[in-house]
């Protein structure tokens, strides 16, 4: 157990970034900070991926001096599901950092339960 | 190979083509290129399903000829098919009956942009429908996430942008966990095309390795799935979400978006994990405590409801519940009980949805229950849509809602641990399904001739006309007085309520072969 430990420290670094990403993500009242909570968990799980891909010693997949053993190189498919991705998730942030600007403009604050308040008080 | 296997790949494709000629086009040409492009989709996916029917099998699509680990793949069968024809009539019948609120809620130089979204949602879902591809299905999961989202900003106002954002944020911790899930199950299998995580899995399970990694996975997943088809706890963000947004909006969000998640998680569930292990790693209990919950709960919040819109919401949730409880039953009756609820579900809730929009438009644009008094007279075909939508939700005999929940009670039987449960819940959420829904129907048929300022609508009188623009709504006012006719109905509304009363009805008298077609669609599903 503790062999595994040590030796999957990344891993395990990558799981309580996503766990504190998360909760940043489902905790925070504050808009902002629930994006940053939602880009720590999404980077969290990019590291995940590149640690499992990566093999000690090797090169990034990219064909040198003609050599094209599988020995020589990396995974390089966790790396094109990472870059993958980095693609959604900059679209999901800028979505939802628009969406931010958008009920700023309208509500004044960022904090969600005031919005959910203000929203009570329209629906009256 | 017969040239109708192309069609899952030709019908992605071309939505997504749609997509991008519509950012070209102008409002009006991007809806009619929408509608053409979902009714041209469900003629193809009509021959497919025609098609797999004779050949009782399914067949797995090389995308660009690459081989199975390399290439991607794409998966048909008769499930497949229908779904896929399925939300094509939903799209089409939604763009119809809500095109003229669209056409007033969305912003004239912005409507090209509602279309985009539309045609990426039917793209997205019919991907998550063929896709054979765990990652393409996270993809494809996010952009549905995005376009729904697009769905629900397309009347753009205080309530929908705050809306949105929550919608945003439960869903992107559904796609956290699900993505979080996916890369488990790559990293203890190495691969990422379903039938080959299969075998994997299978040596594993032999060899008793990955033990609780496996278990975690599969609650990741299930979870993640559940939180983005607004299961009951999870549920917080649907009533405003699918209460705000222009009707369209709602009956696509109800009726393909949520559908094309749990479809996904059918898949996860019978093509990767197996059926035996998934019953075994427990998450089905969970998953059946939480639709039973959410049977009851969601229910009871819609009762509660006094604005139409919001209580027809809070009826989704409440029938998600229903889904989630087959699937937690873990047997396949339950599936198939869940799958036929999936069509009998989202054909009854565009229904409802389309038919409140034409009765909120007679009644001055009000949503409130009491102001929809009388509504069924002065709007015969939205009435008379509700009626049928909501006789569906309840389960009367001839209409979808019936069969479904027919067979999630002899799908109970088997089993004496689910049977009491499940017997009581059905037999407790009917009821109060058909209390808030007969409420909202006695309400729509009582006569209220006492102070109807929008009467004149029915004479077209001109001096009522006066009192509905001092009553009603500005922009309702408009439309009456441009529309002329008693109810304002239009053709596409009129079509678009046919079209949902036929198809619940053909779901509810047709039994047989729909039945007989799910139990065999299931069977080869995985």
């Amino acid at each position: 157990m503790g062999n595994n430990l040590a030796s999957n420290f990344a891993e395990i670094a990558a799981v309580v970034l996503f766990g504190i990403g998360f909760t940043d993500l489902f905790l925070h009242k504050n808009l902002i900070k629930k994006i940053i909570g939602l880009n720590i968990m999404d980077t969290a799980v990019y590291l995940f991926l590149a640690v499992k891909g990566y093999i000690s010693g090797l090169k990034a997949p990219i064909i040198e001096n003609g050599v094209q053993s599988t020995e020589a190189y990396i995974n390089p498919i966790p790396s094109g599901l990472v870059l993958t991705g980095i693609v959604v998730s900059v679209s999901v942030s800028a979505l939802m950092l628009a969406l931010t600007v958008a009920l700023y403009e309208r509500y004044h604050t960022l904090d969600l339960d005031m919005i959910s308040l203000k929203m009570k008080g329209m629906e009256e | 190979m017969s040239f109708v296997q192309n069609v899952p790949c030709f019908s992605i494709l071309m939505t997504m083509f749609a997509a991008i000629l519509s950012s070209a086009a102008g409002g009006k040409t991007a809806r009619k290129i929408s509608i053409g492009i979902a009714a041209a989709v469900g003629v193809m996916s009509a021959f497919l399903l025609v098609f797999l029917m004779g050949t009782g099998d399914s067949y797995a699509y090389m995308m660009g000829h690459f081989p199975a680990p390399w290439g991607n793949e794409l998966r048909a069968g008769m499930l497949e098919a229908a779904m896929a024809l399925l939300f094509c009539i939903i799209m089409l019948l939604s763009l119809l009956g809500g095109g003229e609120e669209a056409a007033e809620d969305v912003r004239e130089e912005k409507a090209n942009f509602y279309y985009i979204m539309a045609d990426l949602l039917l793209a997205a879902n019919l991907a998550l429908v063929y896709t054979n591809d765990l990652f393409t299905a996270y993809v494809f999961v996010e952009i549905n996430t995005i376009a729904a989202c697009g769905m629900i900003l397309g009347k753009f106002n205080r309530l929908t942008i705050a809306s949105a954002v929550r919608y945003m944020i439960m869903s992107l911790m559904g796609s956290g966990l699900l993505l979080l899930g996916i890369c488990f199950f790559y990293d203890m299998t190495g691969h990422l095309l379903m039938s080959n995580i299969r075998e994997e899995i299978a040596v594993i399970a032999g060899s008793g390795a990955y033990q609780v990694p496996f278990l975690l996975t599969v609650g990741l997943v299930s979870v993640g799935l559940a939180i983005k088809s607004a299961l009951w706890p999870f549920h917080a963000w649907l009533p405003n979400a699918y209460g705000y947004s222009t009707v369209a909006s709602s009956a696509m969000l109800s009726s393909i978006v949520s559908k094309g998640y749990i479809f996904l998680l059918l898949k996860i569930i019978f093509r990767i994990v197996g059926l035996e292990a998934f019953v075994r790693s427990h998450v089905t209990d969970i998953l059946f405590l939480f639709g039973m919950t959410g049977m009851i709960l969601g229910s009871v919040d819609a009762i509660r409801q006094n604005n139409i819109r919001r209580m027809v919401a809070y009826s989704s949730v409440a029938q998600i519940g229903y889904i989630f409880m087959g699937i937690g039953m873990g047997t396949t009756g339950g599936m198939e009980a869940s799958v036929y609820h999936i069509l009998a579900h989202a054909s009854a809730k565009a229904l409802v949805f389309t038919a409140v929009s034409g009765l909120v438009r007679v009644s001055g644009g009000k949503t409130g229950l009491k102001d929809l008094s009388g509504a069924g007279f002065r709007n015969r075909a939205a009435g008379a849509g509700f009626v049928i939508g909501s006789l569906s939700m309840i389960g009367i005999p001839g209409c979808a809602g019936f069969v479904s929940k027919l067979m999630f009670a002899k799908a109970s039987l088997e089993d004496a641990f689910y049977m009491i449960p499940v017997l009581a819940c059905l037999a407790i959420s009917t009821l109060l399904n058909a209390i808030y829904f007969m409420r909202v129907v006695l309400f729509l048929y009582t006569p209220d001739d006492v102070h109807l300022p929008e009467e004149g609508r029915d004479a077209g009188h001109g001096k009522e006309a006066g009192s509905i623009r001092t009553a009603a709504g500005t922009v309702l006012a408009g439309t009456a007085g441009e529309n002329g006719t008693g109810t304002g109905n239009s053709l596409q509304f009129r079509i678009a309520v046919t079209g949902f009363i036929c198809l619940n009805l053909f779901l509810g008298i047709c039994t047989g072969p729909v039945s007989e077609a799910v139990k065999t669609g299931l069977s080869i599903f995985g």
